[in-house]
């Protein structure tokens, strides 16, 4: 462990609101999943002493539990660190603002969000891996804000490190000399001294008008049971201090500042905030609605007159209905929904039924881990159980008349006179060893893809771009993906606009009813593949009745594919009981309190477990935590 | 293995039964059961609770059972004792093996149980046996003692099948034993068992067409169940032999109806077809119907006004209990106004004599119509007032026992 930071000790560390903005470094970790950001952030941490031996534990900044569990970040998390470099004239000591950020394509909006909050980024490469696809969707997007980036190797340490290589690809994409590559281990500490004192030269401080009314970005905002809305902040100009009103620019709303401080690695008041430093504020606004984030923050009595630009609210890709299992729990899942909405944005969701499920909500989130972690949250943290229905993208329709409307859920799909139905496309990216290019471009044919271009790397690794229609990525083409490409290839996806598409509605019926919630919006092409399996999966879940039950696929009134479950014809036990009759009845009593559990499809009796398992994503996209490569 | 108990709440340690099991009860039918726990083998499919003996080697084998069991007699004779006679109308010798004992033994059972309480005239006195247990010479001293009627375990007449069921009688035996039975003056009952992994319907109707020609006066065909625990469910889990199929049991049932049906018997209960009325099991209808018996014996149940309760299982633990004073009943269940309704209506509509409409509460009565409907229920039956199961009604059985119970 390298020596630690003589700025480490408490009376020498500049103080927040009273810090010069040219001794201020902003900056945040950006990489691809898994390319070590947040243990890396763990040794910044450490050698610049905000927390000592004892305190540390991996991934510090992973802080909710279900980012602990997964070993990935969802939350971005900024933190205040002193630094010092040696100069002829002594030691010079900064303030390093750093931002850990999230690798996953789902969360990228909070990457854009962090990245308004700094100079400069630090471009994390796996050593053993390189680059990868969100490595470089992360690059444009420091790129396109003006960042400095710090181009940096981690994971040195491992055998199947191969520095030397990867420098060179960093250094091809860049345009930087491969030794301006920094070498680092986020694991053994090795080179973060180093990587620091590179921050202090190369990223410049921030400038702002010291004078001038408060300007602060709303970068993030967390509910806390505690403590309300806590505001994450980066002040661009002038001042912010302790029980002083604030106003927020957007709906001029005034609020008490009840604290301002900075997070070092814990939330501590200080005596305010000044130009460039990133902290948080508390106002005792209950709703994170009300310190929306992409506001600005100024003072109430000195309000500045032009806002800084804001955020694009984030886009929900994917929708899903979700239904509790019991339906008493409904009002439960509502707050908990908008519990949820108070720290995630980009949660959108309305109330809808559904003929086999009950009242439930139609979800929009960013993806399918969005999608895994929101439901896994509603579970564990309120105790409920759910069933998601088949997660789709939203279709635009429009009809003969002329009339359009925006379809977000099966049940919706207007049945006949059909004009045109639009569904949204991405620019997917494909990074991959150039062996594999051939069952990469066979993939993206069987899903519909076009391919834009394809660019060598390095003599082995290429990038295939393609537009593909949203729906055929997100689901489970990743699992795809890296199942043909023996887990070698990386993805990033970004929205391109929409396409015109040749879809239609597949409906499944029980005993000729339709069952709303296994009802699909898919391509005509893959409607019988789709028929086939879900009828299959339904004839295996659904136990026999007294009569027989057929399954039918079919779009409109024509069936595509079907099946039967036959009468079920004994269920009585025909043994000799030996006087055991308690044990007779309480194996009625437990019949009966499965038929609880039962759902009425017509007259076909649906166990909730045939539910869940139909709906169940037999490979969803969501990257699982960290699959040990 | 034997299997479990259901769960239970504890029994006074002096067998007391609250009074309100007591209550009105010399006025109603009594019936003894006597649990014989010992076995030469044990069938790979069989939960029953039962005991090789070198499983048991010390004092808990027959001769320290059969002195606990007599303890057991005069404790549930203490414990009825309401100074009136209550004649006992039906005793059922099970296990187990009872023929593991000798007819002397088992005699001494049923004298005993005379002795308590008398026997109604011409009461039911049934043991059930194995059939190579049964020559001449012990049908005739079964007979001395009192025994009425003889329960064979012919569970099938296809050699291969009695392989696989572990038998260790061969068809042959069965007719020999079913002769003795019968030549010392006690009606024969044969217990056959269906849906045998690798059992066809020939080999079914095989066992069938044997079953008849031995002209028994009454034949009990069983479904085999596959019992957790048992070595069959073993080898059914790890796939060495096929699981019953619903269909082919339901089949089987079916052929089994016809079958006996066109050979002059007739079902009285789901799993039971008797020649006559009179040859109908009494012990078995006193189940169906709700009577009260007391179960002697490691791990036997009993019954009495609405208190249902069951012994420890184990000869040793059940032995030393009544050595020690005290009650061997392991926990019992006082049964709500609810539960004795379910139950009710769960034995009785067992039953070819069909449950009462008039018996039913709203929710059942409502249900008859659409079960009627649906096939299950006999229609002219209905009409007379009474809920009778139709042959697809006894099948699905289970099914018509939850569309007349509330909830
Ligand atoms: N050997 C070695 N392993 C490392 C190093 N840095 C990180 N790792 C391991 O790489 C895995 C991913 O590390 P994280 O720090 O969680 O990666 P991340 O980039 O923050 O991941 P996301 O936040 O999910 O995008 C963990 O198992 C780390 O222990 C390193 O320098 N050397
Ligand atoms: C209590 S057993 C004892 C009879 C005697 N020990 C014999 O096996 O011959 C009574 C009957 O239950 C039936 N039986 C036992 N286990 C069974 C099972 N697992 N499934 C179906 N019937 C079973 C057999 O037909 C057996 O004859
Ligand atoms: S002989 Fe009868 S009681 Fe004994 S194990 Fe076999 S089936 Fe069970
Ligand atoms: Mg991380």
């Amino acid at each position: 462990m390298p020596a630690l930071s003589p700025l480490a000790r408490p009376e020498s560390v500049p103080q927040p609101a009273a810090t010069p903005p040219e001794i201020i470094r902003n900056f945040c970790i950006i990489a691809h999943i898994d390319h070590g950001k947040s243990t890396l952030a763990d040794r910044m941490l450490q050698v610049t002493g905000v927390v000592d031996q004892r305190q540390m534990r991996a991934q510090y900044l992973d802080r909710m539990d279900i980012e602990r569990e997964r070993g990935i970040t969802i939350k971005s998390q900024a933190v205040r660190m002193p630094w010092a470099t040696g100069t002829p004239a002594g030691d010079q000591a900064y303030i390093l603002n750093m931002i850990d950020t999230p690798g996953h394509v789902d969360f990228t909006y909070e990457v854009s969000r962090s990245l308004a909050a700094c100079e400069g980024a630090v471009l994390l490469v796996d050593a053993a891996q390189g680059i990868e696809a969100q490595t470089l969707a992360n690059l444009y997007l420091a790129m396109e804000n003006d960042l400095a980036i710090i181009p940096v190797l981690n994971k040195i340490d491992l055998p199947s490190a191969q520095p030397e290589k990867y420098a060179e690809e960093i250094a091809g994409l860049i345009g930087c000399d491969p030794e301006d590559v920094l070498k680092v281990s986020g694991k053994t500490g090795e080179g973060v001294p180093e990587l620091l004192d590179r921050i202090v030269e190369e990223i410049p401080p921030p400038v702002g008008d010291a004078d001038a009314p408060a300007r602060a970005m709303i970068f993030d905002s967390v509910y806390d049971t505690y403590r309300g809305v806590v505001t994450y902040v980066r002040v661009v100009d002038g001042s912010l201090s302790p029980r002083e009103r604030i106003a927020m620019m957007s709906t001029k709303a005034t609020h008490e500042l009840l604290e301002i401080g900075a997070i070092s690695p814990e939330p501590a008041p200080t005596k305010g905030l000044g130009v460039g430093e990133v902290g948080y504020l508390i106002t005792g606004v209950k709703d994170v609605r009300q310190s929306k984030v992409g506001d600005t923050v100024t003072g109430e009595r000195r309000q500045a007159s032009t806002p800084l630009g804001g955020y694009k609210d984030p886009r929900p890709m994917v929708f899903s209905g979700l239904y509790p299992i019991d339906g008493s729990d409904y009002p439960i899942l509502r707050d908990a929904l908008d519990k949820l909405k108070l720290n995630d944005a980009a949660l959108v969701y309305e109330p809808e039924t559904s003929g086999a499920l009950g009242f439930g909500f139609r979800v929009g989130f960013l993806g399918m881990l969005h999608l895994e972690i929101v439901r896994e949250r509603l579970e564990r943290e309120f105790n409920l159980d759910l069933i998601s229905t088949l997660p789709n993208v939203s279709y635009d329709v429009r009809l003969d008349d002329g009339t359009e409307l925006e379809v977000t859920n099966p049940s919706e799909f207007p049945a006949g006179k059909i004009a045109s139905i639009t569904e949204p496309v991405v620019r997917g990216t494909v990074l991959a060893p150039s062996e594999f290019i051939g069952a990469i471009m066979e993939l993206c044919q069987s899903r519909r893809g076009t391919m834009l271009g394809m660019d060598y790397l390095s003599p082995e690794r290429v990038e295939l771009r393609y537009t593909l229609p949203l729906a055929e990525i997100v689901f489970d083409f990743f699992d795809a993906l890296k199942s043909k490409t023996r887990g070698y290839a990386s993805l990033d996806y970004e929205p391109s606009g929409t396409q015109e598409a040749d879809l239609v509605k597949v409906d499944i019926l029980l005993q000729g009813d339709t069952v709303d919630a296994f009802s699909a919006i898919v391509h005509r092409d893959k409607a019988y593949a789709y028929g086939v399996q879900m009828a299959g999966k339904l004839k295996e879940l659904i136990p026999r009745q007294q009569f027989e039950v057929p399954i039918q696929a079919a779009i409109g009134s024509r069936v595509i594919a079907r099946e039967t479950i036959r009468a079920i014809r004994k269920d009585v036990l025909a043994k000799c009981y030996g006087g055991d009759i308690s044990r007779k009845r309480k194996l009625l009593e437990k019949q009966k309190e499965g038929k609880k559990r039962m759902k009425m499809v017509g007259s076909v009796e649906v166990p909730q477990e045939a539910f869940i398992a139909a709906l169940s994503q037999d490979g969803s996209d969501a990257e699982p935590a960290k699959s040990k490569k | 293995m034997p299997s479990a108990f259901p769960p239970g709440e504890p029994a006074p340690e002096d067998g007391s039964l609250p009074d309100s099991a007591l209550e009105g009860m010399p006025g109603r039918p009594f019936s003894v059961y006597l649990h014989v726990p010992f076995c030469r083998v044990r069938c790979g499919y069989c939960d029953f609770n039962t005991y090789t003996l070198p499983e048991l080697a010390d004092g808990a084998a027959p001769e320290g059972y059969l002195g606990a069991a007599h303890t057991e007699i005069e404790l549930a004779a203490r414990v009825l004792s309401t100074g009136e006679d209550r004649p006992v109308s039906t005793v059922f010798v099970g296990g187990g093996t009872p023929t593991m004992l000798s007819p002397d033994a088992l005699g001494s059972l049923v004298a005993d149980v005379r002795d308590r309480w008398g026997l109604a005239p011409g009461a039911e006195v049934t043991t059930e046996a194995n059939p190579d247990t049964i020559t001449p010479e012990v049908a005739a001293q079964l007979a001395e003692q009192g025994f009425t009627r003889v329960s064979l375990g012919m569970q099938s007449a296809v050699p291969q099948v009695l392989r696989t069921l572990d038998r260790t009688h061969d068809p042959a035996g069965v007719s020999r034993a079913v002769r003795a039975v019968r030549e010392a003056g006690m009606q024969v009952s044969l217990d056959l068992i269906y849906g045998t992994p690798g059992e066809s319907q020939a080999d079914w109707q095989t066992s069938l067409d044997a079953a008849v020609a031995l002209q028994p006066d009454h034949v009990s065909a069983y479904a085999l169940v596959v019992e957790p625990g048992t070595r069959l469910h073993g080898q059914v889990r790890r796939g060495e032999v096929a699981a019953p199929d619903d269909d082919d049991e339901a089949d089987k049932y079916e052929l089994a109806d016809e079958v006996l049906s066109a050979a002059g018997y007739g079902w009285y209960e789901i799993s039971n077809w008797a020649l006559t009325m009179d040859r109908r099991c009494e012990h078995n209808l006193a189940y169906w119907s709700g009577a009260d018996w007391w179960g002697i014996g490691p791990g036997a149940h009993s019954h009495v006004g609405g208190v249902r309760w069951w012994n420890v299982k184990h000869p040793r633990a059940y032995g030393d209990r009544l050595g020690a004073g005290r009650s061997p009943v392991h926990a019992r269940e006082i049964l709500d106004e609810q539960e004795r309704y379910a139950e009710r209506v769960l034995l009785g509509v067992r039953l070819a004599d069909g449950l009462p409409v008039a018996a039913l509460e709203d929710a059942g009565r409502h249900a008859v119509a659409g079960l009627v409907g649906d096939g299950l229920v006999e229609g002219r039956a209905a009409v007379r007032g009474r809920v009778v199961l139709t042959l697809r009604g006894r099948l699905l059985a289970d099914t018509v026992v939850r569309r007349l119970l509330p909830g």
